[in-house]
């Protein structure tokens, strides 16, 4: 099923999240589609309790504080979010476009916002030469079906929350050893503590050391070798799953034809609009000369990304420009 | 000016002038070498990992918390790996020698 609106933006960090609000005030609907499983983009993602001083009128602000005003200050307007996805595909209709995510959704629209910020989140994966060739067969960077490690032999490679949560998951069923290449983790306590619980009883091994190789030998299993202070080991399991983070790459955005400065989408300083009609982009993802990656900047493109917006979504009207705090028709859409 | 010796992932050496109000990594993405940086400087990534040369690692401050857990993020961590967005480049740490770690 297609879904129809009038503007499907890519990326619901902290400038696709304002364009929302923007584009509501001229009574323009959004969904908004991300990769994360969760709104705010880096701000969520990467920095929820870092503080950011650069915001006008909120002296300090965490990333995760800004994400939530925001959420609550473009609540009025109903965006329709599509999370855990990633635009795939993007096609002309009579309509404007149509966009497609990996996983199936296809929303139609008249234009394209993308707010992509770096780019989408992806699993970073450990420089072992040749890896690829292990990849979705003994080697997993996410977990979707659980049951295929049950009674194997795995080990899990990294330091943080989702190595820590899945040794401790899939210690249950399966033969668990963690590498990380130290003793101390940055996970939260209650999993840490739970993993060396595990350990003492052996119901899990740890090593200390860095994946270095990782081979195939028969069975379909593999051989990785790993180095803790120039000593050299292997390890014999069934299936790898490294959980290193997340990195952020443009992806499928530079398939599609927009002209690009340095993996940055070019846009003029006007409307915000890419080399395609109707397509634009804002926020760290695009480019100008003196452009400036803050969130401030990506703000004010919103706005005037809007007024561009609305003609494409009614051609025939006449956009009269008001403020929310003296129009009673833009207050009453705010519910205020 | 004092200056910093950098090898690139490539191996070239090169030495660069730096003003001590900056990081490391500023200095290094604004002389455009490649390094991604891409969390702005605020170490909440891992993608301005250095290894530093051991004449200097006792110079250095040494690293809070924050820093050593998101290296846990990086690959190839050594005893001398760094995030050089933590590295103020004070007036002492003239003629101080990096390398840029693998990506």
């Amino acid at each position: 099923m297609t879904e129809k609106t009038d503007v499907v933006i890519i990326g619901a960090g902290p400038v696709g999240l304002f364009a929302v609000f923007e584009l509501g005030l001229l009574n323009i609907k959004c969904h908004l589609v991300d990769n994360l499983d969760k709104v705010g983009g880096q701000c969520a993602e990467l920095y929820p309790e870092k503080p950011i001083y650069d915001i006008p009128s909120r002296p300090v602000v965490t990333g995760q504080e800004l994400t939530d005003e925001l959420i609550k200050q473009i609540n009025p307007f109903k965006p329709k979010f599509h999370l855990n996805q990633q635009v795939e595909k993007i096609a002309k209709t009579e309509y404007g476009w149509i966009v497609e995510t990996n996983i199936g959704t296809k929303v139609e629209a008249k234009c394209i916002v993308v707010a992509a910020g770096a780019g989408s989140f992806v699993p970073r994966k450990p420089p072992i030469e040749h890896i690829e060739n292990f990849e979705n067969k003994n080697v997993f960077y996410a977990i979707r079906d659980k049951s295929i490690f049950k009674n194997k032999k795995i080990l899990i490679a990294g330091g943080g929350d989702s190595a820590l949560d899945w040794t401790n998951e899939l210690s249950k069923d399966s033969n668990v050893t963690l590498i990380h290449r130290r003793k101390e983790f940055r996970a939260a306590p209650d999993s840490v503590s739970k993993m060396q619980e595990l350990e003492t009883k052996e119901k899990i091994k740890f090593l200390k050391g860095q994946i270095k190789k990782i081979s195939k030998i028969q069975d379909s299993r593999i051989m990785l070798e790993y180095e803790n202070d120039d000593e050299k080991s292997n390890i014999e399991v069934d299936y790898l799953l490294p959980f290193f983070g997340l990195k952020m790459e443009l992806g499928p955005i530079a398939e599609w034809g927009l002209n690009l400065h340095e993996n940055l989408i070019k846009v003029d300083t006007e409307k915000f609009e890419t080399s395609t009609p109707s397509i634009f982009a804002i926020g760290d993802i695009n480019w100008y000369p003196g452009k400036l990656k803050l969130i401030l900047s990506g703000f004010h493109e919103s706005a005037l990304m809007a007024q561009e917006v609305f003609k494409y979504c009614f051609p025939d009207k006449k956009n009269i420009f008001r403020y929310t705090t003296s129009s009673k028709e833009l207050q009453k859409k705010l519910g205020v | 000016m004092p200056k910093v010796i950098i090898t690139d992932r490539s191996g070239k050496k090169s030495e660069i002038e730096y003003d001590s109000n900056f990081t490391l990594m500023e200095t290094l993405r604004d002389n455009g070498y490649d390094i991604e940086a891409s969390c702005g400087g605020c170490c909440a990534c891992a993608t301005c990992h250095v290894y530093i040369d051991e004449k200097w690692t006792n110079k250095l401050k040494n690293m809070d918390d924050d820093e050593e857990s998101m290296l846990d993020q990086a690959f190839d961590v050594k005893n001398n790996s760094r995030l050089s967005c933590q590295i103020d480049l004070s007036e002492e740490l003239d003629g101080l020698e990096i390398e840029i770690a693998p990506e």
